[in-house]
């Protein structure tokens, strides 16, 4: 169980010894007096999926950039495949395919010119452009439409289309920003199931950003940043695990014995609540079945309730993520566009 | 230097000039009224005694103009492809800032040559005879302007990041440029001011080069005001420096 950023890196150094693909130590970054990512360290294996959590200017599109090499950090440092991002940036560029937030296609091209596009600027071989073109095309199922221009799809048909152009280079790592923001369910879904097969086919390594929670728990791996620090690392699991674990409820026929059984017995601190039992433990599923024997005949009805991510980050922030979009963190992001338009 | 990333941002906006059909069109239509509107009209106040007719005259200037509008039209883009998120899968790829500049330039040079090659093809209806060889002079002649100014309009853009400074291009930049460029009367005829200011305007010498190719006659007080020498050194050495200056400026902005 990994908890505050102190403890995550403890377990970085003892963790395994495989080099990871993306390596970040001490990353800071200043827009003048803002500090939009302070002191960050973080590290990604190789195939898997890391989520990158936390509200709007938070820091993530900022940790992005620097990844991308779009962005100087102002101190520490950030290596993708072994290469520097600061001092190898065309090497870390070969190797990454990004998904920005807001959509990069020209679309007064068609679905297919715009891949082609990106084929001759990653020096793609002539004679496999097309085939890579047509696979892309077909892997996102955008094949039927190759040939129309971007400016008729839809959204969904968009983040699809940048995330077959940033395949067409076959990148170890791919970026997503925010991948399915602004889309309807049946678009995320579908995108979804694309990425977990390029994971798991391709080995490709997924870099996510999101502010869904819902959408974090198909990482294998997330950090929770808010205001520029790293505030939790770790599996969903381990995170949801962190907060106190699985809340079982039951209804009985004589609550105040069960009560007092289940307390004796399984020594759970146990409460009461609408004429309801409840109890926190680690593991609600194996407990289930023993808090059932403990109490017998009197069982009712029994519900596990498993924490959200969004439970988690309730927690060690003290506020949801949903109100942090509404309020003044947009402005992180307004002054720092604001910040780089001066310089 | 990245061949294909230069060739392929070239293909992007040869593409976009074929498809934009308006874009070709209004891009004609303009020098067509001045040559025949503006030209026609004030010709009827310019003595006949001058050596040129004065259609004859403007022809220089019309296709300069052409070629000033067409390239700074086409690296302004950028600020479109940067409003627009493009300029971003450009710059996070594996080409360097100086192959992007290159590409960007050759672009103007190539959708501006054609135009100014259409306008030079309506020189039998303004009353002019050119060899073949003269017309591949010009071509050549358009062909280095175009990339000068090009490179030239990739700094503005660098320094203007929003549409919004597109009219002060337009007003402050564009139109001066045109005015001062011998393209409507002598250079040696402007009072001193003038005269200076047009002399450090680049397009002055590419108009001038022209002018020498194609004003074949004794052509008196509207003759070609500098030496051919010098308007052909001007502007390669503008092109050059414009397209250093560009590269630098797209390293530090981009």
């Amino acid at each position: 169980m990994i908890l505050s950023t102190g403890m995550y890196q403890r377990i970085k150094l003892s963790g395994t010894n495989s080099m990871p693909i993306i390596k970040v130590e001490n990353l800071i970054k200043r827009f003048g007096n803002i500090t939009a990512v302070n002191d960050i360290s973080f590290e990604v294996k190789e195939g898997t999926i890391f989520g990158f959590l936390g509200p709007n200017g938070a820091g993530k599109t900022t940790t992005i950039n620097v990844l991308c090499t779009l962005l100087s950090p102002t101190s520490g440092s950030a290596f993708i495949a072994g290469y520097d991002c600061m001092k190898e940036p065309s090497e870390v560029r070969k190797a990454i395919g990004i998904v920005f937030q807001d959509t990069t296609l020209d679309k007064d091209l068609t679905a297919y010119e715009n891949l082609i596009f990106h084929a001759y600027l990653y020096n793609v071989a002539k004679d496999e452009m097309k085939q890579r073109v047509d696979d892309a095309l077909r892997f996102l199922d955008l094949y039927e439409r190759k040939n129309d221009l971007v400016k008729k799809f839809s959204g969904g048909m968009k983040r699809r289309l940048e995330v077959a152009r940033g395949l067409i280079h076959r990148p170890r790592v791919l970026f997503l920003d925010e991948p399915t923001l602004g889309l309807d369910p049946q678009s995320r879904t579908k995108l979804w199931e694309f990425i977990a097969e390029l994971t798991e086919k391709h080995n490709v390594t997924i870099f996510m950003t999101t502010h869904y929670m819902e959408e974090a728990e198909v990482c294998d791996r997330i950090a929770i940043i808010d205001n520029g620090k790293i505030i939790a690392a770790g599996t969903p699991d381990e995170l949801k695990k962190a907060i106190g674990g699985d809340v079982i409820y039951i209804k009985t026929t004589d609550n105040a014995s069960a009560k007092k059984e289940i307390e004796r017995l399984l020594k759970f601190g146990v409460s009461e609540k609408d004429s309801e039992l409840f109890m926190t433990c680690a593991m609600g599923d194996t407990c289930i079945p023993e808090v059932i024997r403990t109490i017998g005949e009197k069982v009712l009805s029994v519900r596990l309730q498993r924490p959200t991510l969004n439970d988690v980050f309730l927690k060690l922030t003290g506020k949801t993520i949903r109100e942090e979009e509404a309020t003044g963190e947009d402005s992180v992001r307004e002054s720092i566009r604001a910040y780089r338009r001066r310089h | 230097m990245e061949i294909n990333a230069i060739y392929v941002i070239v293909a992007r906006e040869f593409k976009k000039f074929v498809r934009e059909r308006s874009r070709l069109f209004s891009a004609i239509a303009r020098p067509l009224l001045w040559l025949f509107i503006v030209g026609a009209g004030i010709s009827r106040l310019v003595p006949r005694d001058t050596g040129v007719p004065y259609t004859q005259f403007i022809f220089p200037g019309i296709i300069g103009m052409t070629i000033l509008f067409s390239s700074i039209f086409s690296s302004i883009s950028i600020i479109w492809d940067k409003e627009f998120g493009f300029m971003k899968e450009i710059l996070v790829a594996p080409v360097s800032r100086f192959s992007i500049v290159i590409g960007k330039a050759l672009s103007g040079t190539v959708v501006s040559t054609i135009q100014a090659a259409i306008i030079l093809a309506l020189f039998p209806f303004i009353g002019f005879k050119l060899g073949i060889l003269q017309i591949i002079w010009v071509i050549v002649i358009c062909a280095s302007i175009s990339f000068s100014i090009s490179a030239f309009g990739i700094v503005l853009a660098t320094f203007y990041d929003s549409y919004e400074s597109f009219s002060v291009i337009m007003n402050f930049i564009i139109m001066p440029m045109f005015f001062l460029s011998g393209a409507m009367y002598p250079v040696k005829l402007l009072p001193d001011i003038l005269r200076i200011v047009s002399m450090i305007n680049p397009l002055t010498y590419g108009v001038d080069a022209i002018k020498h190719i194609i004003f074949t006659f004794e052509a008196g007080r509207m003759s070609p005001d500098f030496p051919f020498i010098i308007d052909i050194i001007v502007i390669i050495l503008t092109s050059i420096i414009f397209v250093l200056i560009a590269g630098k400026s797209f390293e530090r902005k981009g």
